[in-house]
């Protein structure tokens, strides 16, 4: 498993924004870094096929050796967490984790408690996510996130509004779970990008020294 | 922070203008259907006019008829706007057919069901499309299309003209229901974009639109000018025959059509508890099916074309319509089944001329004078509560929403009698009054969106340089929201012109627009002439409209700032 950017290039108006050609191995965590504006999360659209309709894009994305540059988002099975946990409010914790996990599943409910048990959060399925804590709302969000099965994770910042003793918790929670799944951070935020222990890129694919 | 300008009403007050007509309409309705009207010498609470009412045979059929067709109507805008903005949201022919549906909401129902009429009669433009080679027809067939009597033609004519107006209500909550990103995570998850939508935007945007669904509810099945126009007669929708009651000759019938229109107000109370039941009963089950992991990718493959065939249809039926309108109006000698009249003449436009010219006057006026107060309360409002912190947010939209949820048929009845005893029935200031409670709302929901939207540092800057209140609200807010404050006032315009029963009943016959007077010809099926007056009902507030968008653009050509993308 492996995800691969094939110069991938995204721009706007005719003006490069985005321009990536690498590998991502599984288990390895590619950072892109750079301030706000400067078309990061451009770039995980890009990826998960739901670039606006204002940008263009060439070069082609490889998951797994299957070219999924031309799939629609819901086939290319490429995980995203945002900065917020976007819990749909009108389901229970459980619903939120039932909508990521495939219908044929067997065992639906088991599956969904013991992933909430193996997460710290044992006996939560029937709370609203409204009042969870956020770096519990903020590990829902990765077990919605992982019962999809999913073959390669997008982080698009997730840990940017957590305090900082959360977050070192939750970057550790969540490269944990994503062990074995090629995985692309962007963040502006030097302790994430360190933490995250792999190669730092920009947007225009030059290696940034931390 | 005291208050010294008398205007700035606090927000209640000017909201309850609203309130107050549509609670004086009532009780003069409820009163005379118990036999209590003592202007017409009636003193002695009595039953009578029930007996009346549910001794006409036709009562049965009338009452399903509103229910099932207003019910009809409802469901197939509410799915078709749903799957329209589900199927499509995010890509570029959303885009564009948004901006192709919008100018659809300044259309006048009247219009769009007389468009519609002429599109599907056996002589209108299918059938002569059809004709003789498929149909075999070499004269219009003898069939009962328009006014059927299962009501399915009123129907289409309310669907045409609900979807977007609930499609612009829907882009509005759009917005705060972070829909962008939950369909993104439904889709990176798997879902298909319908499913998805459903799944995850819905809810949030469903309860934004509720009150809304419930005026489209409310409206579809009380409504009366779309009603004659494209509604069967024998009997017809409950609210034709409270009219018919209305305005018979003999006084008498009045309490008659009092008790019929408490009739119609029970009926649409219970037809929003019946919605509100299957909203809580579909809420639940939509939790459990939202959480049950189903991609629904098949259903896409259904659902898009059918969403993308919906709005076509809509756009088609409308645009060919009104076109259809607009060559009946110069026709000549038009045999069937020919696709295009033999000659064209000025003769019914140049006949009606004197009539069309004050009827054009009086309908610009009244809409003038109802849409530029409308604007001022509604700036009032919007300041006030600017000024003081919002009023309660719940009850307020509920009051702004209170004239569209009560049948129009329902309280302009009791109004008219209040106006007759005042003897202030018949004035164009009447008229225009009664405007204004219909024209208040639609101006107030265009204007609030970008009236909070507006970015409150300029005006704390101005107030840093030493602008009081009222400076910063002529000298930098109104300025800055000259557009939205032109739409708005189009809007309102629109809504006035369009206006069929507040007209009717208060301008008591001696009050006529371009409306009233191209309804009153339905019955009579001169195509030409009503192809006539049909094109000034929709040429006046689109025009209105037109110059809307191009006043802004025009004065501030020079300002980048302030320019539309």
């Amino acid at each position: 498993m492996s995800l691969k950017l094939d110069k991938l290039v995204v721009t706007l108006a005719g003006q490069p924004l985005v321009a990536l050609n690498t590998e991502i191995a599984p288990g390895e965590v590619l950072t892109i870094m750079g301030p706000s504006g400067c078309g990061k999360s451009t770039a995980l659209a890009a990826l998960i096929g739901a670039l606006p309709p204002a940008f263009r894009m060439s070069g082609c994305v490889f998951l797994d050796g299957r070219d999924i540059t031309a799939l629609p988002p819901h086939a290319r099975r490429l995980g995203i967490l945002f900065q917020d946990d976007v819990l749909f409010p009108h389901l229970s914790v459980a619903g939120n984790l039932g909508f990521g996990l495939p219908k044929g599943a067997d065992n639906r409910a088991g599956r969904i408690e013991a992933a909430l048990a193996e997460a710290g959060l044992a006996g939560m399925g029937m709370r609203d996510p409204a009042t969870l804590s956020g770096g519990q709302r903020a590990r829902v969000a990765l077990l919605r996130c992982l019962l999809s099965e999913p073959r390669g994770l997008l982080l698009d910042e997730p840990f940017s509004k957590l305090d900082t003793e959360l977050r070192a918790q939750i970057r550790a929670f969540v490269f944990d779970r994503a062990r074995g799944l090629p995985v692309i951070l962007v963040t502006h935020d030097q302790h994430d990008a360190r933490a995250a222990g792999g190669r730092v890129i920009s947007v225009s694919g030059e290696e940034v020294a931390l | 922070m005291a208050l010294r300008r008398p205007w700035a009403l606090p927000p209640w007050g000017v909201l309850g203008l609203l309130g107050l007509p549509v609670l004086a309409g009532l009780a003069g309705v409820f009163a005379p259907a118990f036999g209590w009207l003592p202007a017409l010498g009636a003193h002695q609470p009595n039953l009578d006019a029930w007996r009346a009412v549910l001794g006409w045979g036709g009562l049965p059929a009338a009452m399903r008829l509103s229910l099932v067709t207003g019910l009809l109507a409802t469901v197939i805008s509410l799915a078709l706007t749903l799957l329209i903005v589900a199927t499509w949201q995010g890509t570029r022919s959303f885009v564009w057919l948004t901006r192709a549906l919008a100018p659809l909401l300044a259309l006048p129902h009247a219009a769009a069901a007389f468009g519609l009429a002429f599109l599907i009669a056996p002589s209108g433009w299918i059938a002569r499309a059809l004709s003789p080679w498929a149909t075999g027809w070499d004269r219009p067939p003898d069939l009962l299309i328009i006014g059927d009597a299962y009501g399915l033609a009123l129907v289409a004519g309310l669907v045409v003209k609900e979807v977007p107006f609930l499609l612009l209500m829907t882009l509005a909550a759009l917005g705060q229901a972070d829909s962008l990103r939950r369909q993104m995570v439904a889709r990176s998850l798997g879902y298909g974009r319908v499913t998805g939508w459903m799944k995850t935007v819905l809810p949030a945007v469903y309860a934004q639109i509720r009150l809304p669904v419930y005026a489209v509810l409310a409206y579809s099945m009380s409504v009366v000018d779309v009603a004659l126009i494209l509604g069967p007669t024998r009997p017809p929708t409950l609210a034709v025959q409270i009219l018919d009651w209305m305005t018979h000759p003999d006084l008498a019938m009045r309490f008659q059509a009092a008790a019929g229109a408490v009739l119609q107000l029970g009926m649409v109370m219970l037809a929003l508890g019946l919605w509100r039941g299957a909203e809580l009963a579909l809420g639940r089950w939509g939790r459990a099916w939202a959480a049950n992991g189903g991609r629904g990718l098949a259903a896409d493959l259904v659902l898009r074309p059918a969403g993308a065939a919906g709005a076509a249809l809509i756009a088609l039926t409308v645009g060919l319509g009104l076109a259809g309108l607009l060559v009946w109006s110069f026709a000549g000698l038009w045999r069937f089944p020919d696709i295009w009249p033999a000659s064209f003449s000025l003769r019914v436009w140049s006949g009606q001329m004197a009539a069309l010219l004050p009827l054009t006057r009086d309908s610009t006026l009244i809409a003038l004078g109802a849409a530029a107060l409308a604007l001022i309360l509604a700036v009032s409002v919007l300041e006030a509560e600017a000024r003081r912190g919002p009023a309660h947010p719940r009850r307020a939209m509920a009051l702004i929403y209170l004239p569209l949820l009560v049948p129009q048929i329902a309280f302009l009845p009791g109004l008219t009698t209040f106006a007759l005893i005042t003897g202030l029935d018949g004035t164009i200031w009447a008229v225009m009054a009664t405007h204004l409670v219909f024209v208040l709302p639609y101006v107030y929901l265009v204007l609030a969106d970008p009236w909070r939207a507006w970015d409150a540092r300029a005006g704390l800057v101005a107030q840093a340089l030493g602008a009081g209140p009222g400076r910063v609200l002529w000298a930098v807010r109104l300025p800055m929201l000259t557009r939205a404050l032109v739409i708005a006032f189009a809007v309102g315009f629109a809504t006035s012109v369009a206006q069929y029963l507040p007209t009717l009943l208060i301008g008591a016959g001696r009050v006529s627009t371009v409306t009233t007077e191209a309804v009153a010809l339905a019955s009579g099926g001169n195509r030409r002439l009503i192809g006539v007056w049909a094109v000034v009902q929709m040429a006046l507030p689109m025009a209105v409209f037109a110059l809307a968008l191009a006043l802004p653009a025009l004065l501030f050509r020079n300002l980048k700032g302030m320019r539309v993308s």
